[in-house]
């Protein structure tokens, strides 16, 4: 009897636990964006949306403080789509490769082999890139001025989102019925065009999801792009612009957070560019789960 | 069961009773006088039909096996398998699960090849030729055999896109010629007046008998010469089964047709010839009718009359 009543107490408490700890996350998130926006609000009052979003010039110890964003999040954008354009392609044929063409014993050893470039920190891909690859560009190209550049952390960032898009891609091909494979073949595709005009669009949302899950992790990488693309706050210029120096919107708080007094508007603005961040990450991450969702409905 | 003509009398669901209809006249499309038809249809007594049968067997052979083995590793799935597949026919294998005939089925548009450890000893002939020789270009022998597998299948596009996905590997297509294959090979399956408001429609929105006779147009559309069936209806309602069936009878006037099946009544009900697998062994193949009323062998006596399997 006793122990009766000790069993279904315990259960009750473990499902509390685990129901704290659901809302936990959720409250935290709240918070995160709470903390954010409260710390944002000044900057409103001195600067509009509009000015902040559209000006030009990023300049906030000069004397008349200027907040203009929009070089930063040309910074950001340039970078990351360069790591879109470099990593997807990449990323679709690793995971092509590894899902189809590979060897099962190689297909073994790869996939655990890319997953592992998931936990090298990225500091390392940005001594790296500062270190070696940087220079390299600069001492074989005569167009790159200096061995930072946008262009520069989207490679890196390519390498660093690469893990997350090869895993999700692979995992959506292997979730295609294998069915589906032997019929276009045995209506008489090849291999390639059972790939292109079958697998392909049968596992269309995974790869679109896993596309924005990389384009989520380059956008809001910090380190990596802080030590390799420059820290030129400047307005990136057309097609030229991603071998110039740029600034992304993350490298600007890291870079400018310790040097801001307490409570100066400086200070706000950084947490107005996390607030515009926190915003973006979050749409794209949204965006990445409907489109998950909606793949695995498509599926059942 | 056995008999077409007294299961036709006893048995009063509909679903059965029309499937047999079909059977037995189906010798009857080959003969010309009216009066014949009648009076079988009114008789209908077991020695005719079977005898009929035998009468209209000389289709030409379509594909023949020699000595086909089939080896997974060092599984010996398939034994020395000798058979004749004919045009105008249907051809049944049944047996229990794991005793090869789906293996055969494989070999028939070399799917083996896509099985790791797999390997095939012996000959397969179509049309005389082998398709194991070196010269064989896979893709047009898996354009002359069409297969249906077992789980409906339909690409996750539109019912369309679908049907014109085998012509559009071999070269571009314009919109009419499109329309036209597309129309042709719904009809062909017995789904174009259900569809044809609906063809941009995904196909998986599609019931699961809809879809098994849209992977059947699929085939079609590639205009091919012999179409496999690994259990098409296994995964379908008994109404579903029945409009397959129905479509199967329909589509032998033009193709040979080899079906795998676990249910013995689908192979008596639409079978012409049927073969009896046990353990990679080709036991028996004959008419269907003598299969079912008179097998030779006693293991197909045993599994017929469901003592294993």
């Amino acid at each position: 009897m006793l122990n009766k009543v000790v069993g279904r107490t315990w259960e009750w408490v473990i499902e509390r636990l685990i129901q704290i700890a659901g809302i936990l996350g959720i409250i935290l998130v709240i918070l995160i964006f709470y903390f954010l926006l409260s710390n944002s609000l000044p900057m409103f009052a001195e600067r509009t949306v509009g000015e902040l979003l559209t000006g030009t010039r990023w300049s906030p110890t000069h004397a008349e403080g200027h907040f203009g964003m929009l070089p930063l999040i040309l910074g950001s954008l340039y970078v990351t789509v360069g790591a879109l354009v470099l990593s997807v392609p990449l990323g679709l044929a690793v995971a092509i490769f590894i899902a189809e063409l590979a060897p099962p014993k190689l297909r073994e050893f790869l996939k655990p082999a890319v997953e592992l470039l998931a936990a090298i920190p990225s500091v390392v891909f940005g001594f790296l890139g500062m270190m070696v690859v940087g220079p390299w560009f600069q001492r074989n190209f005569e167009a790159i001025p200096i061995g930072q550049f946008a262009a520069l952390g989207s490679l890196m960032l390519c390498f660093m989102a690469l893990p997350t898009i090869v895993s999700i891609c692979e995992d959506a091909f292997h979730s295609v019925p294998r069915e589906v494979f032997n019929s276009s073949l045995a209506l008489g595709a090849t291999r390639w065009q059972t790939i292109t005009r079958a697998l392909i669009p049968a596992a269309r949302s995974g790869i679109i999801a896993a596309c924005l899950l990389g384009l989520g992790r380059a956008i809001g990488e910090t380190m990596t792009v802080l030590m390799v693309t420059g820290n030129a706050q400047v307005m990136p210029e057309g097609l030229k612009g991603f071998i110039r120096p740029v600034r992304t919107m993350t490298a600007t708080i890291a870079a400018e957070m310790g040097e801001a007094a307490y409570g100066s508007t400086h200070f706000h603005s950084l947490f107005t560019i996390g607030l515009l961040l926190f915003t973006i990450t979050f749409i794209v991450n949204t965006f990445a789960d409907v489109i998950i969702r909606r793949s695995e409905k498509d599926i059942a | 069961m056995n008999s077409p003509a007294t299961s036709d009398a006893l048995k009063p669901e509909e679903v059965q009773s029309e499937a047999m209809e079909h059977e037995e006249n189906q010798p009857e499309t080959d003969q010309t006088e009216g009066p014949r038809y009648e009076e079988d249809f009114m008789s209908g007594p077991v020695q005719t039909s079977s005898a009929e049968h035998e009468q209209t067997a000389d289709h030409d052979v379509k594909i023949e096996t020699r000595d086909l083995n089939v080896f997974y590793d060092s599984f010996h799935a398939i034994k020395s398998v000798d058979m004749e597949i004919r045009n105008q026919e249907i051809t049944a294998l049944i047996g229990p699960s794991g005793c090869g005939k789906s293996t055969l089925l494989r070999c028939l548009n070399r799917m083996n090849d896509e099985i790791p450890g797999a390997r095939v000893e012996g000959e397969v002939l179509i049309d005389g030729k082998s398709i194991y020789s070196n010269e064989t270009d896979l893709v047009s022998l898996r354009r002359r055999v069409g297969q249906v597998f077992q789980q409906p299948n339909p690409f996750p596009m539109s019912i369309y896109d679908n049907v014109a996905y085998g012509p559009r590997l071999q070269r571009r297509l314009s919109r009419d010629e499109a329309d036209e294959i597309v129309e042709r090979s719904l009809r062909g399956a017995a789904l174009w007046d259900e569809v044809k408001d609906d063809l941009r429609k995904s196909a998986l929105d599609l019931s699961g008998g809809q879809q098994q006779r849209l992977c059947i147009a699929r085939c079609l559309a590639v205009e091919p010469e012999v179409l496999l069936m690994d259990e098409p209806c296994s995964a379908l309602d008994p109404s579903a089964t029945f409009r397959i069936e129905e479509l199967m009878l329909e589509l032998k006037e033009r193709y040979a047709i080899v079906i795998v099946t676990h249910n013995m009544y689908q192979a008596s009900r639409v079978s012409d010839r049927t073969g009896f697998f046990l353990l990679g062994e080709l036991v028996e193949f004959d008419m269907t009718t003598r299969i079912f009323e008179d097998p030779q062998d006693d293991r197909t006596d045993a599994y017929i009359r469901g003592r294993f399997g």
